[in-house]
């Protein structure tokens, strides 16, 4: 009934406000998390898409840009329906973006689907998300992309068995299954499974299984904030080091701050990720630059550079439909474009609406005396 | 066994961090009966102070931690005395919609100062690594961590239970009218006695950055373990609150290291089946 509702008014608003609200505006609703638990990647998120407006103007193809935020407050869909159904009703959004969570991005996915508006996932990574609208695009990273082809990677180097630790949650689950399943089908073996507590982890017990089992190599996946330094801290104060042990994961494991917390002790830790921010290369130097300008020298992470593309895609796909903001002319456009992007070369699958990317494979060496991400090898147009 | 060891001591040291954590609630819940959940809130205060003087300021790690119990203290006595006297007396209902607003606000006015991303400190490196005897590896900070909670159990005991200061306390708590018959200024008492327990809350935030973090949802991350130990060790119990916080840290940490698959559950079980047998607690006072 209410689904019809919202159609129904959707509709109408279509038909009626549609062409009485001129076409001289393109309005984007963002759904983010502006506070909770999940405001600090949201903030990020935030920034990205400030920061390409404030690059690229607020005039696309003839069109003003307007931007219309909507906070989630958390992990929370059904709140994400209501916003998004307000966005496209009440405030007569053309396009749906945002989608920090994956929950979030399936709730928004439906309303994009039913009211036919075109949807950017500038974050969620869930695999999934992107057969829930025909409408949709997604410019940040699937955890299969990254992980699948980084479990086939580390069985290509030789190593026979890994023991994995994941977060216990839908992307933690997500990721390490990818991996092992890689891992496995190139001829690898998983010897240990760990699932770590999503709240407040005290790593101390996970790890001290880790050493008891003096695996070959050891896979983990934790989400980005405090939980990359806190196990790194814990491996480190335990003895395992990649000198032991070799130690991979996705990208967040080694961000600064786990960087910083581990010192020297993180050298020669692996991951994959699809966002460097210590990249050299023209584009990105120019894109840290501008963000840390903007934002009090913090540095861009993959929610702002997911969020910066996102607003890439939507500008690209504007133009090319010469300013036509129906979901059926922007998915036709946006689909098969591809794009040079401060993380590297990118583009959006013809068939899938999925984000195409190089995956970076990087090695934590000392440089300078301190700890850092280099890159050792990349696996192009990943899917 | 070595392994059993490493397992017990982890378990032991992160229930001295939540023993640090949560040993002012047992002053100011435990011993002045108000429902104060505001002490996450100062908990984060005194995390950020030594976070600034730390990384803003450059100071060592260890001469930021006093600092982290003054500060928060004399913050907390401002508060006491503008807001939380007020309502000592009107039920835990206002008590409890009070100190949660207050909590609330932290968090935006933390957000405000610091941003919204996660901060540590850079330790000093003693504290750094581990300390290797045989084949055993224990982490210095965690070994840190064991003897300033012991060092701090002992002095409250001491102040508390020995001292004119302590008497004075447990005489305004127990009988109000009859201690400030007796000349007591019991407005000042508890001022002082809401400021210790406060900043004994800035003093285990400040210890705690170094494992948990500090992000300006610290106040209600620590909430529900912190009200965990003071419930399981017995409202107003100093002695409770530690052998509380031992036991709960060891059984989290082992069990998690046995049965990881449902050790996140454990240490509510072990919650539940202690206020079962025991419903005030192992050391209740009252």
């Amino acid at each position: 009934m209410r689904k019809t509702l919202t159609a129904v008014c959707a509709l109408t608003l279509s038909l009626l406000g549609g062409s009485a609200m001129a076409q001289d505006t393109v309005k984007i609703g963002i759904i983010n998390a502006y506070s909770g638990q999940f405001a600090d990647p949201g903030a990020q998120l935030d920034a990205g898409i400030k920061l390409y407006m404030q690059q690229h103007g607020d005039e696309v193809a003839g069109k003003k840009i307007e931007i219309i935020r909507k906070d989630v407050g958390g992990i929370a869909p059904d709140v994400a329906k209501r916003l998004a159904e307000e966005l496209v009703v009440r405030d007569g959004v053309d396009i749906l973006a945002g989608a920090l969570l994956t929950p979030n991005a399936l709730a928004m996915g439906d309303v994009s689907a039913e009211a036919e508006k075109f949807m950017v996932v500038m974050n969620a990574t869930t695999p999934v998300i992107i057969t829930k609208s025909p409408y949709m695009i997604r410019t940040s990273a699937t955890a299969s992309q990254i992980n699948g082809n980084f479990g086939a990677w580390v069985a290509k180097q030789g190593v026979k068995q890994v023991y994995t630790m994941v977060t216990d949650y839908g992307p933690g689950i997500g990721s390490g299954a990818a991996f092992e399943e890689a891992f496995k089908a190139a001829g690898g073996e998983v010897v240990g499974q760990d699932r770590t507590p999503v709240v407040n982890p005290d790593f101390a017990p996970f790890v001290q299984r880790i050493a008891e089992a003096k695996p070959e190599a050891l896979y983990v996946w934790v989400p980005g904030g405090t939980q990359p330094p806190a196990l790194g801290k814990a491996l480190a104060e335990r003895g395992i080091t990649a000198k032991n042990t070799k130690i991979y994961g996705q990208g967040e494991l080694t961000d600064d701050a786990a960087l910083e917390a581990m010192g020297e002790t993180a050298a020669g830790i692996i991951t994959a990720y699809h966002y460097n921010v210590h990249r050299d290369d023209p584009l990105n130097n120019e894109f840290v630059k501008a963000y840390r300008d903007a934002n009090d020298g913090r540095d861009p992470d993959i929610y702002s550079i997911g969020a910066y593309d996102g607003m890439a895609a939507i500008y690209k796909a504007l133009e090319a439909t010469g300013g036509d903001a129906s979901a059926a002319a922007l998915i036709k456009a946006a689909k098969g474009m591809t794009w040079d992007s401060p993380r590297g070369p990118m583009g959006i699958d013809a068939e899938t609406g999925d984000v195409v990317q190089t995956i970076w494979i990087r090695e934590v060496q000392m440089v300078d005396g301190k700890p850092q991400n280099v890159i050792i090898d990349q696996i192009d147009n990943a899917r | 066994m070595s392994t059993l060891i490493a397992v017990l001591f982890d378990g032991l040291s992160y229930g001295m961090l939540l023993f640090l954590l949560s040993v002012g609630l047992s002053v100011t819940l435990g011993l002045m009966n108000f429902t104060n959940l505001a002490h996450g809130a100062f908990a984060m205060l005194g995390g950020y102070v030594t976070y600034a003087l730390v990384e803003l300021a450059g100071w060592p790690f260890l001469a930021t931690l006093p600092f982290a119990f003054i500060v928060t203290a004399i913050i907390a006595a401002g508060f006491e005395v503008v807001l939380f006297r007020r309502i000592y007396k009107s039920g835990e209902l206002n008590q409890v919609l009070l100190t949660i607003g207050v909590v609330f606000a932290s968090y935006a006015v933390a957000a405000f100062f610091f941003g919204t991303v996660h901060h540590s400190v850079e330790l000093p490196g003693y504290l750094k690594g581990f300390v290797e005897i045989g084949a055993l590896k224990l982490p210095s900070y965690r070994i840190f961590l064991v003897v300033v909670a012991l060092l701090i159990t002992t002095v409250l005991v001491g102040v508390l239970e020995y001292t004119r200061f302590g008497a004075m306390v447990r005489a305004a708590v127990d009988n109000g009218k009859v201690a400030s018959g007796l000349g007591l200024n019991i407005s000042v008492i508890f001022a002082l006695t809401f400021a210790l327990g406060s900043g004994l809350a800035g003093l285990g935030g400040a210890l705690a950055i170094n494992i948990l973090f500090i992000d300006p949802n610290f106040g209600f991350h620590v909430l529900v373990p912190v009200l965990i130990v003071v419930s399981i060790g017995g409202l107003g119990s100093i002695w409770g609150s530690f052998v509380a916080a031992a036991a709960l840290g060891i059984f989290d940490v082992v069990g998690k290291f046995l049965f990881p698959e449902v050790g996140a559950f454990l240490i509510y079980l072990f919650m539940v089946v202690i206020l079962f047998f025991r419903p005030n607690g192992l050391f209740a006072r009252r």
